[in-house]
This record gives C-alpha cells, structure tokens and sequence, in this order.
C-alpha cells in the first residue's frame, strides 16, 4: 500500500491583519504553517499505513520554502517527501495546482490512494483534491468523516453530506479528502524529527513532470484573481442597554416577532 | 511565460507592496519597488497596489473562441425527490444574471423521479430544463453526474454554469472543470456579469474571511462557479411563465461508476445539521462549560432551532465537532443567528457573516461582534438566557 498526501504551506490566516488605512493585507511576518485539515488526511493515511503496512508520500507544490511543511509531515510520521517547485508553477490557480500534482503522483507510479484536506485555509475551495481525481481520472469519495475499511482493492468510508452519511465504497486508486472528524493528528515523534532534520527531499520541476508551461502556473490558471477587497462591516447595528429584565424582554421580542404575539 | 512587472512611470514609491507580500521579496530602492526572482505570483502586491503600477501578464497562447457560448446553466440537486432549495436561489440569481445580458437560463435535472419538476423550475426561472432521466442517478455519484453534465455542457455552449456549494456541488464542478479545462470559482456570495467583456465577476471570501476576492475566467468557457446556500434569493413561482422540458437521455457508458452508495444513514432524531436550521443559538468561550450549554439548548428547543458554538467551546471539549461554526467549521446562513458569550473573531465571523440577522449577547462591550452584529445585546449572557426562556414560555401560554 502507497498513500501519497498532499499537502499545503498556508499563512496562518488567524494571524493575518488589514491594513486599515489602505483595505489591504498584511502578510509580512505572518507564520507559514501546514494547512490544519492536512493533519487529519496525514495522520489517516500513517493509521492505514501502520495497519496494512506500505510507506506514505508527503507532497506539496510551492516555493522552495515550502519544504518546511514536509519536514514536519516527516516529522509526524511521513516515511518519503517530495517538493514539487519551478517557477513556472508559480501563480498556479485550482487547475493548474491539481494537473501539477496528478503528474507527479503519475509519476511516483505506484500510488494506491491519494489523501488530500477537505480545503486549504487560505483559498477554501476544496477543489484541488477531486480536480487531482479527474486529472488522474481515479475515483474520488470526498468530505470523508470516517474510513471504515481498505481492503481486496476497495475502500469503504463515510461521506458526511446535508442531512446525513453516505456510506460510499470505491475501488482503488481513488483520491479521498478528509474532514477533521475523521480522526486526532499525533504529534511529532522525537524519532520522527530527527528523520526530518536529516532526510533528503527530492524536488521535482516542469522538465521532470514533462508538462508544458502552458499548463502549468499562472499560464495554466483559467482563474485569475482581479480585485480583493474588504469585507462591509454593518457597524449599524441595534445596540441594547439595559437591566437584564429589560433586555431579555427585548430579545423575546425579537424572537418572537414573527409568531405575532 | 508568465511575468510580473513594476511600472516605473507609475510605482510612486509607497511602499504598500512590501507588507502585502507574503513571502517577503519586495524591497524600494531609490523610490521604486524591486521585486526579486523569488516573487511566486500570487498577485498580492498588484491587488494592494493603488496605482495600478504591479503589472502580472498571463502567457496564453492559444484562445477559445468565448463568442459561441451563451446562457446561464444551473445545476439542480435533488435530495429524496425534492429539489433543493439552493436550486432555486441559483435559478433566481440565473435569471437576474441572463436578463442582465438577454442570454437565457438552463437547468439540468439528473433524477431517476423528475415528478413535476421540470415544470416548477421553469415557474422559478428557466427557460429550459435538460432531463436526464435513469434509475442509476437516484443518489448523486460523481461519475455518472460528470459524464452527463459534462455531455449537456459541450452540446449546450454555456457561457456560465452554477451549482449551490453544497457536498454535491463541491464534489462535482471541479471534476467537470478540470475534465472541460476551464476555471472554477468555489463558494462565491455575489455574481455580476461586466457588460463589456461578458464575463462574470465571481466574489467570495478568502484568507478566512480577512478580503473579498473578485475572480474572473477571461479566456476560457464555461465560467463555473458554486455559489454559497442561502445566499442569493429565489422567485416567486410564475405559474404563466413559458419555458421548455428537452429529454437529455444518458449515453452508452454514461451511468458507469467505480464507487457506489452502499447506504444511506439519515441524522438521527436530535441530531442536527445546523446547516439546514433557520435559526442557530451559538455559543463560544463566554458559555464556560458544557453543563451551561443546556441553556443554549432549552432555548433552542423553543425556537425549533439548533445549538452551534465557536471553535473555542469544541476544543475546550464542551461540545462536539459537528456543531463547530467557522473557518474550520460549518458555513451556516439562517434567518436569524444567536451568538451567545461569542467574541466574533474572523474565524467564526466568516462561518456565520451570511446570516439574515445576527443577534449578539456578550459582557464585553468591545467585542468585535458587536461591530457586525444587527442586533447587540450587553449584558450577561447567565443572567438574559434564562430570562428570556421564560418570557417566552410566559408569551406563548
């Protein structure tokens, strides 16, 4: 069995301040950090790894300093990583991101199952992993609560969608993508550090994935992002003073209001 | 290749790029911003520059011809024979969207039981409604659905295909898009079509709700998109409204599937996908622990609503996971949302912010919620609840 995780250096977007004068992001000093619902695909695919036995691949597209990210996978309990960095898959939108990592699972050759996050915090699509699915042209079982099974060349697992749980069973290879229900991230091993200080990551460019530029990064982007800006703030809102008596007579009021009584 | 470029006739040397970017490769020399090699495209300095002076150029070399596709297409998603009311919120924003253009809207129905519904999606706005009819597509499954769809959208030359960002939507527009190599925008919260250029300017939140990103899809069709629930409002259903029911019948191979469901487990009584309420009682650290969290319940009860809470009190372990609202937890847009002990950091703001009406209660005066709410209550959340529980018990008898 060989899981291959993919995964994402993301700004810490809890620490990230507007510039209140200009309406603009600040990101200078703010932390790069694994995107934290790619903790629960990691510690999904080490828990089905420890039980059926096979090594699990980290991998992500970034930067060159996005390796940091796949020193702390290692550190969890990663057994190989890879870095897949060029500057032509810099600016890269959902499509581009997915076609540049499925050509490098295509490559890798002999992945059973590849485990994304249900999304990263930054851009919160959730699209890179089902867009890696179709680029693969595998199966997929997204927003998974819970794996119950691999077995025989299948997995089973739990889709948490409105209303209810779909138990969904697919072959395999397939692309899953984890909610954080699914399961508790362990944490770093001293063992597991001192593997990530020393290992070797392997980077991978265009030239390597064979891919044309006009598919890869910005090039390869059929979305472009052409304004930001920041959210209204309704600062107009009702403001109610008063005994706690009053208040709550207030407030059933407004609850209330529609029943008419 | 892709290139970015620093004006030097208009950079005026404010320095607004510097902080901007996130991994720190622009420095002003001599009153000019220098960006580096390192630079990754990401496009915040030229989003945060106000003159205009960050230039980013794409290198496409070849181009659609975006002139052949028209029309709004919406995809409709069906749950136990009843389509959802997010179908219809997107049919509405269809058709403000098309008669912005004079284009016309499609929907797509894949049912094994279409009832009449074909016809009550004409009466909340299509003009056409493309059925797929086949017992295989009683549950959504991926494959099947991508095929179809797929199959309707090269046949049909959209210009714009919507779905509701549900677990459906989520699931299928970005293996259609990927599939039809074009551009999807997730979750968006307003549409607007730019009468120039056609194309549709997609906003949604990102970076956990800090900025509004507007994105486009110049070069390439359809510009897909999912669209947030609750978000954009439906018609009235016209029953005089004209429209036409065109059988789309699945293709040899269409209905193939290498997953399947094996079963379906409904919520059990009690338990709630606070996603569906209309009213959401919330509460966050200022609840203190999980036994007080039965206030919050006995309100709920009431209301016929259900009990969220901050990601505080899910890690302080005072509830669980699947009530979390927020960044890291469930996008809820009610009628009306009770944030109670809740400071309203960005993380929670950018899961509730939607909301129809937001009434706040917190001790804190200075909470940020109070800056978004609509309705803020100060005082002590202890001391208001169960007041009010018992006011309304007293209305109501």
């Amino acid at each position: 069995m060989r899981i291959a995780v993919a995964v994402k250096q993301v700004p810490d977007t809890a620490e990230v301040r507007i510039d209140p004068e200009r309406g603009t992001l600040i990101r200078e000093g703010v932390p790069s950090i694994l995107n934290p619902f790619d903790e629960y695909a990691l510690e999904e695919a080490f828990r089905w790894r420890d039980e059926l036995g096979g090594t699990v691949v980290v991998i992500t597209m970034g930067p060159p300093w996005a390796e940091s990210v796949l020193r702390e996978a290692v550190a969890m309990g990663a057994d190989e990583a890879l870095l897949i960095s060029d500057r032509a898959f810099a600016g890269a939108d959902t499509w581009a991101t997915s076609h540049t990592l499925a050509a490098a699972v295509t490559k890798l050759g002999d992945v059973d199952l590849v485990i994304t996050g249900k999304q990263a915090i930054d851009g919160d699509t959730a699209q890179t992993g089902p867009s890696i699915a179709a680029s693969l042209d595998w199966p997929q079982i997204t927003f998974v609560g819970k794996v119950r099974s691999i077995e025989d060349g299948h997995i089973l697992a739990e889709r948490y969608v409105e209303g209810g749980i779909e138990v969904v069973r697919s072959s395999l290879p397939a692309v899953v993508t984890i909610l954080k229900d699914a399961n508790t991230p362990r944490l770093p091993s001293l063992r597991g550090k001192m593997k990530a200080r020393k290992l070797e990551i392997p980077t991978w460019g265009i030239d390597d994935l064979g891919l044309d530029p006009a598919e890869t990064g910005l090039d390869g982007s059929p979305t472009r992002v052409v304004t930001i800006s920041t959210p209204e703030t309704s600062s107009d809102g009702e403001m109610h003073r008063g005994t706690p008596e009053e208040l709550a007579a207030a407030l059933a009021d407004l609850l209330l209001g529609e029943e008419g009584s | 290749m892709a290139s970015i470029e620093v004006r030097k006739d208009t950079c005026v040397g404010c320095g607004a790029c510097v902080p901007a970017c996130p991994y720190g490769v622009i420095s002003m020399e001599d009153g000019l911003a220098i960006i580096s090699d390192e630079c990754y495209l990401c496009g915040a300095c030229e989003s945060s520059c106000s003159f205009g002076a960050i230039i980013i150029r794409q290198d496409k070399s070849e181009k659609v011809d975006i002139s052949e596709y028209s029309g709004i297409m919406v995809l409709a998603e069906q749950r136990d024979r009843v389509v959802d009311h997010s179908t219809l919120e997107l049919l509405g924003e269809a058709r403000r969207l098309a008669d912005s253009c004079g284009q016309e809207v499609l929907a797509a129905l894949l049912t094994s039981d279409c009832g009449d519904w074909p016809a009550r999606l004409v009466e909340h706005g299509a003009d056409r409604v493309l059925v797929t009819s086949a017992a295989e597509l009683t549950h959504f499954r991926t494959e099947p659905f991508t095929q179809i769809v797929s199959r309707m959208i090269e046949e049909m030359r959209p210009a714009v295909v919507l779905a509701a960002a549900t677990t459906t939507g989520r699931d299928l527009m970005p293996r259609i898009a990927k599939n039809l190599n074009t551009g999807l925008t997730a979750d968006c919260t307003e549409l607007v079509i730019d009468g120039e250029s056609g194309n549709l300017m997609q906003t949604r939140p990102a970076f956990g709700g800090n900025i509004m990103a507007t994105i486009v899809c110049a070069d390439t069709r359809p510009q897909m998109a999912t669209v947030r629930p609750r978000v954009m409002k439906a018609l009235e259903p016209d029953p005089a409204r004209a429209g036409e029911v065109v059988e789309f019948p699945a293709a040899h191979g269409e209905l193939d599937s290498r997953t399947e469901i094996l079963e379906f487990l409904p919520l059990e009584e009690g338990e709630v996908d606070i996603t569906e309420s209309d009213i959401i009682v919330s509460g966050g650290r200022g609840v203190k622990d999980s036994t007080n969290f039965a206030l919050l319940e006995e309100l709920a009860g009431l209301l016929d609503a259900s009990v969220g809470a901050s990601r505080a009190s899910v890690d302080a372990g005072w509830i669980p996971y699947p009530h979390q609202v927020g960044q890291t937890g469930k996008t809820v847009n009610p009628k009306t949302y009770i944030a109670c002990g809740i400071s309203g950091a960005i993380q929670h703001r950018v899961g509730m912010q939607s909301s129809d009406r937001i009434i706040a209660i917190n001790k804190d005066e200075t909470a940020p919620i109070f800056e978004f709410c609509h309705e803020g209550f100060i005082g002590d959340l202890f001391e208001i609840l169960p007041l009010v529980i018992k006011e309304i018990k007293k209305r109501r008898s």
